[in-house]
């Protein structure tokens, strides 16, 4: 083999790069995002839950959002009525951010974990954004 | 057509059975009689038929409602008239002043009368009238052209007429401000954000790269209040707002009491905003 030391010796450099990302992480505990619903105003409900159950917002609340989105805007439909029969204005700024004023402790946590880029934010006002004015 | 179509279907019958007549060498007295009994059938079933086509998918049906505005731009009578109209409206939407034209984002502004009506720019009208800044907005037209336009279909038209714009959908093509005869529409060139004074904490803001108007205030509708620019000017009812297909509704009787002109209505947009020019200055 011609040049064999530097062919291997390269190799090694080759698979040293490429396994370090995996390499540097082992070990690390990688800790799952936790979740703050400690508002004032979640604090203040009796029974503390969303406008549908936990296991189905944690899973279905993008489409969720995606269906009141449609129906706020497009049909003009404004009452979400959930599984119990429950009345909810459909509004994210209104209603969601009314409990969930935290972004950066709620939404932004399972978002940044995830790598989910959302554009909510450009045009929705945040709590935050809120209290400037 | 179907009129038609049903007039030629008779005519082959009857030519059949004129033929299968005369292969039978039958009397023309037989073939008479059968060709106006058939005639006869055929007349019979016309209002069935008229009663099929004209009534139902071909006319026009008028329920539900369709909002309209009546301007009464004599009512305008100071610059402050005009200020708290486009004030109101423009803080509720948390609509961007950039200080600049070129980059103004608007909803409600004030036009010089001739081009407000550049199709009645006539040599000799009113001075008041020709002088006069007539305040505009989005007509919300029966016949939209920014709607056939929107290659997303990010501005619709909603059942109540109300011509909507749905920002998820907006990729900012601008077709649409091209295509609106009226100029209601602005593009966001720059992230609007920092050049809103004060936010109203209950309605989003715009991003970069949409194109924005008048929504009629629907979000103010669906909770059963008048839109913001129309409550403003409420105490001397310069801005009249209702259901057109009401025929009690205010906006109708206003209509009824006044002339009205629309803007550019020869381009058969059929525009939901009226002005009131020649009324009374008693009121």
């Amino acid at each position: 083999m011609y040049n064999g030391s530097k062919i291997i010796a390269g190799l090694i450099i080759f698979v040293a790069l490429a396994t370090f990302p995996f390499l540097y992480n082992i070990g690390k505990v990688n800790a799952k995002p936790e979740l703050k619903i400690d508002t004032p105003v979640i604090e203040q409900l009796k029974e503390k839950e969303c406008v549908e159950s936990e296991e189905f917002m944690k899973a279905k609340h993008m489409q969720l959002l995606n269906r009141w989105r449609d129906m706020a805007v497009r049909d003009g439909e404004r009452v979400y009525v959930n599984s119990k029969g429950e009345k909810y204005e459909i509004s994210l700024q209104n209603t969601c951010l009314k409990c969930h004023s935290n972004k950066k402790e709620f939404c932004d946590k399972c978002h940044n974990y995830m790598s989910v880029k959302t554009h909510c934010w450009d045009c929705h006002l945040t709590s935050e954004e809120k209290q400037k004015t | 057509m179907e009129f038609l179509l049903y007039i030629r279907v008779i005519r082959i019958f009857v030519k059949f059975v004129f033929n299968v007549l005369e292969n039978m060498e039958t009397n023309r007295r037989q073939f008479l009689k059968i060709f106006g009994i058939s005639t006869l059938s055929g007349l019979g079933s016309i209002p069935a038929i008229w009663a099929f086509t004209q009534h139902s998918a071909l006319s026009t049906q008028h329920f539900g409602k369709r909002w309209a505005m009546v301007v009464d731009i004599k009512k305008f009578k100071t610059e402050d008239d005009y200020k708290k109209c486009i004030d109101a409206c423009h803080s509720v939407h948390n609509v961007p002043d950039f200080g600049n034209p070129k980059d103004e984002v608007k909803w409600i502004w004030k036009m010089p009368y001739k081009n407000t009506f550049p199709e009645q720019e006539d040599d000799y009208i009113s001075g008041e009238m020709k002088n006069m800044p007539f305040t505009v907005l989005c007509n919300h037209c029966k016949n939209p052209p920014c709607v056939r336009v929107c290659p997303t279909k990010a501005t619709f038209k909603r059942a109540d007429g109300i011509v909507a714009m749905d920002y998820h959908r907006c990729i900012g093509c601008r077709f649409c401000m091209a295509a609106c005869p009226y100029g209601s529409r602005s593009f966001n060139f720059r992230d609007p954000r920092p050049f809103i004074k004060e936010k109203n904490s209950e309605y989003p803001t715009r991003a970069k790269g949409v194109v924005e108007k008048c929504n009629f205030c629907e979000e103010r509708l669906s909770k059963g209040l008048q839109p913001a620019c129309v409550e403003a000017c409420k105490d001397n009812k310069a801005l009249i707002f209702g259901d057109l297909n009401d025929p009690d509704s205010e906006v109708r009787k206003v209509l009824e009491t006044n002339y009205t002109i629309r803007r550019k209505p020869e381009l058969g947009t059929q525009p939901g905003v009226y002005y009131i020019v020649g009324a009374k200055e008693d009121v």
